[in-house]
């Protein structure tokens, strides 16, 4: 990227240069005129591609209430930006143990439950009764999003039963197996896999799934978060840890590949909506909470991003039989052995963090 | 350089202008963005999360993990560094004799591969190498054994030399054009046969531009954590990847910034190889 | 005879090393797939779908933007800094080139990650701003370098002489000198076009929320895998590129007193 050399094409592709960005500039300046609103804004920080932008432009053309969309990769990104402070938020979308991390840290507001109508209404007690696992009292997050963690094989590559984990371990599919590129996921499957919590914090059991993991490196293909889901459909490897949401879309793309939750159980994780402590415009927040948890809303953006929904009213309205009722969207959840991430602390994180650094080194 | 500086080593000066007046924009701006903020880099490096001195984040560079992924870096880009090297030279040698159509050709190959993102032209050789992807493919189409490279030290080697390649190309050929043929000529009327000149005249006379040309491939490949990420299947730890998670993932800055500390010694070895090849101080010797 | 084939068959060959990424991206464009793995079948949807895609033009428009307006200032500041390091006294000059080199041989990283902590203790708001003062920071050297070649080359009895002849301190300066600067000035403004467009990792730690260049787009869409509509306009900056060059090449030029950058 740097070079100290002068290129010896000056003139020319100078001007030619200057000319087709202006050029380009004045084009998209003519498509991007900001409609300012009314009604002032509202930042979102949410997931890559976890959002019909459709719901967006709705929400905007109802409310007149302007949406500043922002996205982030993993948790462990996102906290860091929140905690510093130095870009306002309105309203984010963490995931369970992170939401807790932020309770702890007093980050985030409790929401008005009376401006947002829609969350208690539409959304199944189950999920308010799960959520309390971080938010023991329901006041600060709102579900929008769940699903499972489990394995995506492929069937014509795959000729063992899959039901546990352990598969990822079968030397016969060696360089044909994707394991998740972050800490907490990865550790869950070596943790369960011992049969311990996937919120163990204890130096022995971790020592343990650490070495579990090494072992398992040179089996691995490649660690990955949601390429997953191009490389299984091209039929790049037999195996991959994937989440449930990205399993429907992975089998609509090829038949070919089943999704199935382990006997050892896994985790089953929310994302809600949070406003953070700092938010500029709370009232805008609420509504735009308030508008995701409408029926039709939820189901447009189930649809968009195919992970299941704790929107019972919009389950309601699924028109495929078939999906409304699909073991992989919405599982019944009594028959395995399921856990929710916890908040471990700081030096939980720390152990983790440097124990996950010692697999990726070996 | 042309003629006239070297026989005229004062060039203009503009003292005509007020110079602090001149200088100080710069200078402002110089001090704000790249003396401060190092600092702060210092700060963090030399600091505990309670603010006290300490050098465990440097010394932690010493630790299994780090250490290694460290010796990873710096035979990666040592190697990938080589290879532009050999690549290169014959490229700026073709390229220096020839005059016609050389400036569009430089334009064609270095410049205009930029408009395509260079995230996009990475993703693209995953594309390429995976095990089902293109150049397979075609492999297999001709019943050739097939090319398992994606997700090894290997594909994050060709990722960086085809990243970092124009930057060694330029140099050189650089470099190359401002021998004088005639001292060329000279070496072979006096006998000397193509070995000879090239080994006693020619290599020895592109020495600026090989050593610029290596700072130039050498620091961003032992940095870079993108090609590792995407070429190596993140299995391949690299220096660039342990301090890009310390900042963004694990929110260990004090660590990530004293790891940071570590790799500019090795900046400051490269900026020390070229000042003594830019005995001038003005920092264009290339 | 033999060596010339060798030589062509180098420079194809080096050719189709560093374009068969490029084909790939613009056969992707045309791929009716959403998912990179699977081909499809031939469609130009991508191409209608991409200029409905406001996120995306967003992004354009941010990122030739920022490309635009940062190289530019880094252009003034840099020329005119040039201007300056050249009179000064040779202590002085090499401490200035120094600096002015670390951008340039500092990892991008440690760049990136110390103007993150700069703005972060300044509290100021990251977005459009932090990212432009970024991108000039870096662009700078890369102006500076371009410049000064030019600078040396400068014979100053010109100058004195258009002095002599009677032309005002300003005149004889941007009548003079400033001609002869323009094409280390214009490849100097390329060049931080270019690297400010291709930029990633600086930008990556400089953004803040709603602000995305294509660099930061695409990567939050690496781990989603690339909408298809990505490739789409990928392919077209690179063909209006091309045919622009190619435009550019063919059609007869003004003879030119010197070879710009031959230097």
């Amino acid at each position: 990227m740097k070079n100290k050399t002068v290129f010896s094409c000056g003139k020319k592709a100078g001007g030619l240069l200057m000319a087709s960005a202006l050029l380009a500039i004045s084009l998209t300046a003519c498509g991007s005129a900001d409609n300012t609103a009314a009604n002032g804004e509202v930042v979102v920080y949410n997931w890559g591609e976890y959002i019909d932008p459709e719901t967006i432009d709705m929400f905007e053309e109802e409310t007149g209430i302007k949406v500043v969309y922002d996205e982030f990769e993993t948790n462990e990104i996102m906290y860091p930006k929140v905690e510093a402070g130095a870009s306002a938020y309105d309203v984010i979308c963490p995931s369970d143990y992170m939401i807790r991390k932020m309770i702890d840290n007093d980050l985030l507001a409790e929401i008005n439950f009376d401006n947002i109508p829609n969350a208690k209404e539409n959304i199944g007690s189950q999920y308010w009764e799960q959520a309390r696992g971080f938010d023991p009292e329901n006041k600060y997050s709102v579900p929008y999003c769940w699903g499972t963690v489990g394995i995506l094989y492929n069937k014509t590559m795959v000729d063992d039963t899959v039901d546990s984990w352990s598969i990822l371990w079968n030397e016969k599919y060696a360089d044909n197996i994707l394991m998740q590129d972050s800490v907490r996921d990865a550790f869950m499957v070596a943790l369960r896999l011992n049969g311990n919590s996937m919120n163990s914090t204890d130096p022995d059991e971790l020592s343990a799934a650490r070495d579990l993991l090494i072992a398992q490196k040179p089996l691995v293909q490649a660690y990955v978060i949601d390429q997953v889901r191009d490389k299984m459909i091209g039929g790049e490897a037999a195996l991959g840890v994937i989440y449930s949401g990205e399993a429907i879309y992975t089998q609509r793309e090829n038949p070919d590949l089943e999704y199935v939750i382990p006997k050892e159980g896994t985790n089953v994780w929310i994302d809600s909506w949070v406003i953070p402590k700092n938010a500029p415009n709370m009232e805008n927040a609420e509504k735009f909470i308030d508008f995701m948890c409408r029926p039709d809303i939820a189901l447009l953006n189930f649809e968009y991003i195919t992970y299941s929904t704790p929107n019972d009213a919009a389950r309601e309205l699924i028109e495929d039989e078939e999906i409304r009722n699909s073991s992989i969207a919405f599982p019944d959840l009594s028959q395995y052995d399921l856990e929710t991430f916890s908040y471990l602390g700081e030096e939980g994180d720390a152990l983790y963090n440097s124990m996950w650094k010692e697999v990726k080194s070996n | 350089m042309n003629k006239a500086a070297v026989k005229k080593p004062e060039s203009i000066k503009i003292s005509y202008f007020n110079q602090k007046l001149l200088t100080a924009p710069y200078l402002v701006w110089s001090a704000a963005f790249i003396v401060i903020p190092l600092c702060m880099i210092f700060y963090y490096g030399l600091t505990d999360k309670s603010g006290a001195f300490t050098l465990e984040n440097v010394i932690s560079i010493a630790s299994a993990e780090h250490a290694k992924a460290l010796w990873l870096s710096l035979l990666l880009s040592f190697v990938s560094t080589l290879i532009c090297l050999l690549l290169a030279y014959p490229l700026a040698m073709i390229l220096a004799q020839k005059n016609v159509s050389r400036q569009s050709f430089i334009v064609l190959i270095f410049i205009l591969p930029m408009w395509m993102n260079f995230l996009l032209r990475t993703l693209a050789w995953q594309t390429l190498l995976e095990k089902t992807g293109v150049i397979n493919s075609v492999l297999s189409f001709l019943h050739l054994p097939t090319l398992n490279i994606i997700n090894t030290p290997g594909a994050i080697i060709l990722g960086m030399v085809y990243n970092f390649l124009p930057f060694m190309v330029l140099p050189l050929y650089n470099s190359l054009t401002k021998i004088d043929p005639n001292v060329v000529n000279a070496a072979y009327d006096l006998g000397a046969n193509a070995v000879q000149t090239f080994l006693r005249v020619i290599l020895p006379l592109s020495v600026p531009g090989v050593i610029s040309g290596i700072t130039m491939v050498f620091v961003p490949a032992l940095t870079t954590f993108v090609i590792s990420n995407l070429l190596g299947g993140s299995k391949i730890l690299l220096i660039g990847n342990v301090i890009e998670q310390e900042f963004t993932q694990a929110s260990n800055w004090h660590l990530g910034s004293g790891l940071s500390i570590v790799l500019m010694v090795f900046i400051l070895i490269n900026m020390l190889l070229t000042a003594i090849f830019d005995k001038n101080g003005e920092g264009n010797a290339l | 005879m033999i060596k010339k084939y060798a030589q062509k068959i180098y420079i194809a060959l080096i050719f189709i090393f560093m374009y068969a990424p490029i084909v790939t991206l613009i056969v992707l464009s045309f791929n009716a797939s959403r998912t990179r793995a699977k081909w499809g079948g031939f469609t130009l949807k991508w191409y209608g779908a991409l200029f409905a895609n406001a996120e995306i033009m967003q992004a354009l428009t941010n990122t030739l933007l920022i490309a635009f307006l940062s190289a530019l200032i880094a252009t003034l500041i840099g020329t005119v800094a040039t201007l300056s390091i050249n009179s000064m006294k040779r202590a002085n000059r090499a401490l200035f080139m120094s600096i002015t080199n670390i951008p340039m041989l500092n990892a991008e990283i440690v760049t990136g990650i110390s103007l993150m902590l700069l703005f972060l203790t300044l509290r100021a708001k990251f977005g459009f701003t932090t990212i432009l003062l970024s991108h000039i920071t870096f662009n700078i050297p890369y102006v500076i370098l371009s410049v000064m070649p030019r600078m040396k080359q400068l014979n100053p009895s010109v100058y004195e002489a258009a002095l002599d002849l009677g032309a005002s301190k300003s005149q004889a300066f941007f009548r003079v000198v400033f001609p002869d600067l323009m094409p280390g000035i214009l490849s100097g403004f390329l060049m931080a076009f270019t690297m400010s467009l291709d930029d990633f990792i600086i930008t990556h730690f400089t953004k803040g929320p709603g602000v995305d260049t294509l660099s930061t787009k695409i990567y939050t869409e690496v781990k989603k895998g690339i909408k298809p509509e990505m490739y789409a306009l990928s392919t077209l900056i690179f063909v209006t590129v091309l045919v622009l060059l190619l435009l550019v090449n063919h059609t007869p030029k003004p003879k030119e007193p010197k070879m710009p950058g031959r230097s």
